[in-house]
């Protein structure tokens, strides 16, 4: 019998998928959020995950959780906290209560909320009775028998069955949030494309998660977040790692060049390596190498040869391409080297965020050996500066580092569709064939980039190597006076990087009380919490740094206008040590975090108001 | 030319430069590729294309090169420090993906540019300066790694008989696939003489077995020695004793897809053996860049998503009015 329910429209919703790691949550997050997209919301994303690919079940460390924030109103986060919260057994619940408003809806599976799995999650009490979900929407749906009932109708054994539920969830919500279960039902067609049977039961198990919700008396009103309000144009929704594999076929295909793709797999990079292992199509070649070393070899191996050569990787793998990187320094071959960063030292926690390796990329190299350093800041920019990387590191002939992190990587957000053909060109410096005057290292004036002969090209054969080489000519040379030269031209040619990005960008005030500076992936939160106390309105502004290795050119300028500086980083100070040592003549306070975890916007509003009082 | 005199280096030089000509290809197309170490200086004194690289890394970065561009003539330059220690796990990659270069592994057993460290080729025992009481590691044998990757190409020779290594250098070229040719290198300063047991005037004849394809195994000075099968296993036989004759003898089939033959010959040593020398295998199969260009020409045949632009405005996309 259908209801009458009360509709609440609202500027933003968040909303948090929470079960074991083997629930499914992450497929009903993308398909929610991939939804909400297509009917028009701003969004953004962040799933997270154990590392364990199927950690203990029903324990707080095997929750696996995707939160997605959606909103008619722009949305530059995934949200501090959930107006609704799917529990897929108590651990999820215990795990998350901390990170859900007051008054929020909780939707559980009650079939889930026994004994053994309180002991599991660590509850001494039983949490539905106990009084402490007094205040919440709590919606107590049998959401395994439900589904396992409809899908083994559709001739599923009970393991294969139970695999459903997370559909069971998804239509709960598509009827929270009025959606449209024909998006839902595409969804699954593509993902399932080769095994029709799944795909019916598990559009069967959509359809009875929808209609029960639409029965039960516990949900009584619906959300409704309308279309973005402000922005025209063509959308999707994509995460960091995918805008980045793209961003780097658009460069490559701006520049007349092939991408070849050196890798190894590594959490959260890997996706890369899959991405573009499947855009063949657009003549694009991976190669999984045999470990780290082997993968960014093979990229030099295959600029030497005329390609766009790329390596992607995270924290660790990036240590080990450290040598490497030195020889295509040395070399001065276009080079991408990708770090998608996460938690260290060491194997650390490989899910989860961190932007620990700045100083890495910086200096992490033996001998004098400048890398072009940049840091993509929302998933969807992540095409941007991948474009951009491959764009310097083709111009100026030497190796560029993208950093990247965790939340970016896996994190989505709206996308608006660029228009390729009006992106920058991308003009490789080539040699000319047979060109009389051809040195290996022979310098463009402006850029101080050598040109790019390319085995198979007549009349160029040359060596290179990474032995020290003498100015122009290239032979090795031990000469002390040429090394000083050439290791100053190496420096001089990357510093001159500057002349070719653009100028910082602040957000606020173009002087005031606080300028707080961020770089990479926290921009976002970063964002969210200075227009918030913009509004109230303090005067703060924010500095959010893409350009790392040469800083943009105005840095020490937007600096010096403002009475307080707060460096805010997900490490314990790296990028305010940097800038201490390029322009030591601020006082930069630091704001740092390193639990893995983003910003949230309470904490960030507290640290910067304890600095606005102090003004 | 910085390698010392006598080194053996320039006996494989000298042998290269006459071979490259013969293959046809023109001087453009060919890329040298060294890691680090006496051997991987190599690039420096031949006139083509070349890349100076790291240590053991060489065979990673002429993988690049290889699958970058097919149509490049790639040749390994690398020594027993470089590719059987540091560059193992490139090596017997490299020869799994079965990717078409031509390595020419100068084995001298022993570290030359670090001056006399042992390597993993030293024979078990030897003393060195990182060995005083003798080395207690088992040797490598090339040959034996390149079997167990499944190569397609393997041959030895030695650097004091040009012909030997015109021979194979031709055919390492022609082979499509990862070919090695392991080079029983002299290092004049810190392991004079260390294969001069199988490359010696006097013994060279009783101590080396040179391979042909279809012809029967015989070798000695007299040529009266040969390799036979009994009890299934091989054994050195002198023809014209206990009634064996020629007929009686291996004949070497280097094309055998089964390896077990090869794997016997590579691993033959002396005293019992002679040392097998020339092609001791060379089989077809289809190299690792020429399946992948198979796959991308049909990816872009069958493609609707033809450039970027097409790529972004596939699947999930939507307008926005504002």
């Amino acid at each position: 019998m259908a209801k009458n329910p009360r509709v609440i429209e609202l500027d933003e919703v968040v909303v948090k998928f929470a079960g074991d790691s083997g629930d499914g949550m992450q497929l009903t997050g993308t398909q929610f959020s991939d939804t909400s997209a297509f009917v028009g919301n701003d969004l953004s994303t962040f799933p997270d995950y154990p590392s364990e690919i199927r950690a203990p079940q029903g324990t707080i460390a095997g929750v696996s959780g995707f939160q997605v924030h959606i909103g008619h109103k722009e949305v530059s986060t995934p949200g501090d906290q959930a107006d609704v919260l799917v529990a897929m057994n108590p651990a999820a619940l215990k795990a998350n209560m901390k990170w859900v408003k007051d008054g929020a809806t909780l939707i559980i599976d009650i079939d889930n909320f026994d004994n053994k799995h309180y002991k599991k999650a660590g509850y001494e009490e039983d949490p539905l009775h106990d009084g402490s979900l007094e205040g919440y929407n709590v919606v107590k749906a049998p959401i395994t028998n439900l589904s396992r009932n409809v899908a083994m109708k559709h001739g599923l054994d009970v393991r294969t069955a139970d695999k459903t539920k997370n559909q069971f969830v998804a239509g709960i919500l598509y009827w929270l949030f009025n959606r449209d279960l024909k998006i839902g039902e595409d969804f699954l067609r593509d993902k399932f494309k080769s095994k029709p049977e799944i795909v019916d039961a598990n559009i069967a198990v959509l359809h009875s998660g929808y209609n029960y919700a639409e029965t039960i008396e516990a949900l009584a009103t619906r959300f409704q977040v309308d279309p973005m309000k402000g922005k025209e144009g063509l959308f999707r929704n994509i995460t960091g790692n995918t805008a980045l594999s793209w961003g780097l076929l658009a460069a490559a295909e701006k520049a007349g060049l092939d991408l070849f793709l050196g890798s190894y797999p590594i959490t959260p990079a890997s996706e890369i390596l899959q991405e573009i292992s499947g855009r063949k199509h657009l003549g694009a070649v991976s190669f999984q190498a045999e470990d780290e070393i082997a993968g960014i070899c093979s990229a030099i191996g295959a600029s030497f040869a005329g390609k766009l050569g790329v390596t992607s990787t995270s924290g660790p793998g990036l240590a080990l391409k450290s040598e490497a990187i030195g020889l295509a320094v040395i070399t001065e071959l276009p080079l991408v080297v990708v770090d998608v960063q996460r938690a260290g030292p060491s194997t650390g926690m490989p899910t989860k965020t961190e932007q620990a390796d700045l100083m890495q990329a910086l200096y992490g190299r033996s001998g004098e050996s400048p890398c072009i350093v940049i840091a993509a800041s929302t998933p969807a920019n992540c095409f941007n500066y991948a474009y951009e990387a491959a764009k310097l590191a083709v111009e100026h002939m030497t190796p560029v580092i993208l950093l990247s992190d965790a939340n970016l990587a896996n994190g989505s957000e709206l996308w608006q569709l660029p228009e390729v053909g009006k992106m920058p060109e991308i003009v490789p410096p080539r040699a000319q064939d047979n060109d009389p005057n051809y040195y290996p290292y022979h310098r463009d004036p402006k850029r101080l980039n050598r040109y790019w002969a390319i085995p198979g090209q007549p009349g160029l054969r040359h060596r290179v190597g990474g032995l020290e080489k003498m100015d122009l000519t290239g032979e090795v040379s031990n000469d002390p006076m040429n090394h000083q030269i050439m290791v100053e031209q190496r420096a001089q040619k990357v510093q001159r990087v500057e002349e070719f990005i653009p100028e910082q960008q602040v957000i606020g005030p173009d002087e005031g009380d606080l300028l707080v500076v961020g770089w990479g992936g926290t921009y976002g939160a970063l964002l969210s919490a200075v227009k918030d106390l913009q509004e109230e309105g303090k005067s703060i502004a924010l500095a959010q740094f893409n350009y790392i290795n040469p800083l943009p050119r105005n840095t020490g300028e937007i600096l010096s206008r403002y009475k307080k500086i707060l460096v805010c980083e997900l490490n314990m100070g790296q990028f305010a040590a940097y800038l201490r040592s390029k322009h030591p003549c601020y006082n930069y306070l630091q704001y740092n975090k390193v639990q893995g975890l983003p910003f949230f916007i309470s904490e960030l509003n507290i640290a910067f108001n304890d600095v606005l009082k102090s003004i | 030319m910085k390698w010392c005199a006598g080194c053996g280096a320039h006996g494989v030089l000298s042998a290269i430069m006459n071979v490259l000509p013969e293959t046809g290809v023109p001087k453009e197309k060919v890329v040298f590729v060294s890691g680090i170490g006496c051997s991987s200086r190599f690039p420096y004194y031949i006139n083509t294309y070349g890349f100076h690289s790291l240590h053991g890394r060489a065979s990673a970065i002429a993988s690049g090169i290889k699958v970058a561009n097919p149509d490049l003539s790639v040749w390994i330059v690398t020594g027993d420090g470089d590719s059987m220690a540091i560059g193992g796990n490139h090596f017997i990659h490299l020869i799994r993906r079965n990717i078409d270069v031509t390595i020419l592994l100068f084995n001298n057993k022993i570290y030359g540019l670090t001056k006399g460290q042992y390597s993993p080729t030293t024979p078990k025992g030897s003393i060195t300066k990182t060995s005083p009481d003798g080395t207690i590691e088992n040797a490598f044998k090339p040959g034996e790694l390149t079997m167990g990757a499944q190569g397609t190409f393997f041959a030895r020779v030695v650097d004091t008989d040009p012909k030997m290594m015109r021979d194979v250098f031709m055919a390492a070229a022609n082979h499509r696939g990862t070919s090695v040719v392991e080079i029983l290198l002299n290092c004049v300063i810190f392991a004079n003489e260390v294969h001069r047991d199988i490359t010696g005037k006097d013994v060279r004849d009783d101590n080396q077995l040179y391979l042909e394809h279809g012809k029967p195994m015989i070798f000695g000075k007299e040529r009266n020695k040969g390799l036979r099968f009994r009890n299934n296993k091989m054994e050195v036989v002198t023809i014209g004793e206990n009634g064996v004759t020629e007929q009686d003898l291996i004949v070497h089939n280097a094309y055998d897809e089964d390896d077990t033959n090869h794997y016997r010959l590579v691993r033959m040593t002396l005293p019992d053996f002679p040392v097998a020398m020339g092609v001791v295998r060379s089989v077809e199969s289809t190299a690792y860049e020429t399946a992948l260009y198979d796959q991308v020409d049909e990816a872009k045949k069958k493609a609707k998503i033809r450039t970027v632009d097409d790529l972004i405005h596939s699947g999930n996309v939507f307008e926005s009015k504002g």
